[in-house]
């Protein structure tokens, strides 16, 4: 087959990008403004040799799609606000257990059942802290149809790589926007397949080999009879109260992530090299810092763009190195200032850090961002 | 030297189990592994997937592929191995809080859509992990840490609330009635659609000492002398009837199953 193009919304380049990375089994529950991701998977899937379910909850929804994960199948679900509440017990569970997995959630405007078609940004902070303990996260962030198709099949990628779940943050502006988007060949697309054990080797389940990221994983079914458990365990993958075991297990989790940051980091930066200002901007939000920048850039103000792609980990030390030559930067996204605390933190009181924000379902317009900027001036 | 059964099926090496002495538990997972050896099922396609409890412990001490997942959700995991992977066969362990309170909307639709999953609720009529509070099965009046005046709420009857919710296979029985189990177990695994078998267990460690029940011995009595089948029960006369719980195969019928009828979609996909 070969290149197609198409005119699609956000939700459906998800899907289509999903198959390519190799998705095989969808379950979910349906939620605005996500649903599209559903449908699409619901049609498409059988036809592939998958399976899609509509189950009976949120839970269920992420609980199915660990399940099927496990037997070899690469899975995903796809959420909203209060769906993303839900499901975050069990972001923990995969996490803990280190089953591979994407987690999308469309975000809509506020909190509770808040404003089921409006956009908004507020799970960012959800994202990285809604479920209990310290886990390791991936979170990615596109702000157009094109970079939707792109990241969800990052996000797969990368959840077979680093065998944990990975969040696909988009938002209703990308969510439902329609643009023009060329889906590449299959053959273009780089596919990344979790690594398992040769059969007959004395495996254990949770057990790093030499060379390897993360313990080979073993489809349910082949052979390998081994124990999945939310519990602490040790490498045989079998519960242990061990607190050095504990130690050891979360010390790995963690540098999943912390080790790999020149794999995991991804941002776009525009006209930063003689910025004496910077604009923070991510998702369908950065489209109208992008237009604010050129039409700054127009009136001969030196502003640029910082648009982080990878949500988490977050881009700290290219931040704080751009934050050493500019003036101020100001961040703006569509809550009351999460990814604000992150550039603050990393920052390091270098320059100034302005927020400016909506959270009322409106999208930013850049007439209105150029006129906060401009207070700066 | 273990027994065979034991060598075969089980962990050995993660043995001892952490439940009570005298807890009813052992005797269903048992159970499970002889209706499994008996239908010479292969190890390597036998999925075993659990909630949190007491029961839920029961996966990592049998040889076979298992899953302990979170409270509640044990069916959810379990459709997705199922539907996944349809060679499987999966055994749901479940207790009686984890499948009829945090996980009873998974019961309903698992059996309402039929999907080949054996579900084995180990029921004692509390909530023994978190050390005795009064569950959905707890009886009216009985006593546990949270009920300490006595418990007010009226009790599930787990396999009539399956059976309601479209379940094709559904039997009760007791850990006294070994035998029985182990035929309604084996049945349960065989039948093709959504099975469920109620083991009631007992918890003599804290339903029995809340309860004052007396010793195993007269827990396991107490089975023995009140559970009756339902075919006998209904030729006794009412008197007889009186304090009696009736057990026994419930429903036993065909009907399309879930994984079947998606593959059938797939199938008609590929004209």
């Amino acid at each position: 087959m070969a290149r197609q193009v198409k005119f699609l919304q956000g939700n459906e380049a998800c899907v289509e990008g999903a198959l390519m990375a190799g998705m095989r089994f969808y379950s979910g529950y349906p939620i605005t403004p996500s649903t599209e991701i559903a449908e699409l998977s619901a049609v498409r899937l059988p036809k592939l040799g998958g399976k899609f379910i509509q189950m009976e909850d949120e839970i269920a929804g992420i609980a199915a799609a660990i399940g099927a994960s496990l037997t070899g199948l690469k899975s995903m679900t796809a959420t909203s606000g209060p769906g993303f509440s839900l499901k975050q017990e069990n972001i923990g569970y995969a996490a803990l257990t280190e089953i591979p997995l994407v987690i999308v959630n469309v975000q809509r405007g506020g909190p509770s059942t808040g404003l089921p078609t409006a956009p908004g940004q507020g799970d960012v902070m959800q994202a990285m802290w809604g479920t209990h303990g310290d886990h390791p996260v991936i979170c990615l962030t596109p702000d157009s149809v094109k970079e939707t198709f792109d990241l969800t099949v990052r996000a797969f990628n990368l959840a077979e790589k680093y065998r944990t779940p990975v969040i696909l943050l988009t938002d209703e502006i990308t969510g439902h926007m329609r643009e023009k988007i060329e889906i590449p060949d299959q053959s273009e697309i780089e596919v990344y397949n979790r690594k398992k054990p040769e059969k007959n080797e004395d495996y254990k389940a949770y057990k790093v080999y030499d060379g390897d990221i993360v313990p080979k994983m073993a489809n349910f079914g082949e052979g390998f009879r081994y124990h999945v458990t939310g519990l602490m365990h040790d490498e045989t993958g079998f519960p242990s109260n061990s607190t050095k075991n504990a130690g050891i297990l979360m010390d790995r989790l963690m540098a999943k992530i912390t080790d790999h940051l020149d794999d995991l980091v991804d941002y776009e930066e525009i006209e930063i090299e003689d910025a004496e200002y910077v604009i923070v901007a991510y998702g369908g939000n950065a489209r109208t810092a992008k237009s604010a920048v050129k039409k700054l850039r127009a009136e001969g103000i030196k502003v640029g763009l910082f648009r982080p792609i990878t949500l988490w980990p977050f881009a700290e030390a290219r931040m704080n190195e751009i934050s050493k030559n500019v003036k101020d930067i100001l961040v703006t996204e569509l809550n009351y200032g999460q990814l604000k605390l992150e550039v603050e933190r990393v920052v390091r009181g270098n320059c100034p850090v302005r927020f400016f924000g909506k959270a009322n379902g409106e999208i930013l317009i850049p007439e209105e961002l150029i006129l906060n900027f401009k207070e700066v001036l | 030297m273990n027994h065979p059964l034991v060598e075969n099926y089980f962990r050995i090496d993660k043995f001892p189990h952490i439940w009570c002495p005298g807890c009813g538990h052992g005797i269903i997972m048992a159970s499970i592994a002889r209706a499994i050896e008996k239908l010479g099922l292969d190890k390597d396609k036998v999925c075993v997937v659990s909630g949190i409890g007491c029961s839920s412990r029961a996966p990592g001490y049998m040889d076979f592929n298992t899953l302990h997942t979170t409270h509640g959700r044990a069916l959810a995991f379990a459709t997705g191995v199922k539907l996944a992977n349809p060679e499987l066969e999966v055994i749901v362990i479940s207790g009686d809080g984890d499948l009829s309170a945090i996980g009873g909307n998974h019961l309903i639709h698992a059996a309402r859509r039929n999907i080949g999953l054996t579900t084995i609720c180990f029921n004692n009529n509390i909530y023994g992990m978190t050390g005795g509070q009064y569950s959905p099965t707890t009886p009216t009046h009985d006593k546990g840490t949270t009920a300490p005046y006595g418990n007010i709420d009226k009790p599930f009857d787990i396999t009539q609330l399956a059976i309601g919710a479209g379940a094709t296979y559904a039997a009760k029985t007791t850990v006294y009635h070994v035998n029985q189990m182990d035929k309604f177990i084996e049945s349960a695994i065989k039948h093709k659609g959504f099975s469920l078998v109620e083991a009631i267990s007992i918890c003599p460690t804290y339903y029995g000492r809340k309860n004052k029940k007396g010793s195993v011995v007269d827990m396991m009595t107490f089975l023995k002398d009140s559970f009756v089948d339902h075919k006998v029960a209904e030729k006794l006369p009412a008197e007889k009837k009186e304090g009696k719980f009736l057990m026994g195969e419930f429903i036993n019928k065909i009907e399309p199953e879930y994984t079947e009828l998606y593959d059938g979609i797939i199938e008609s996909l590929k004209k």
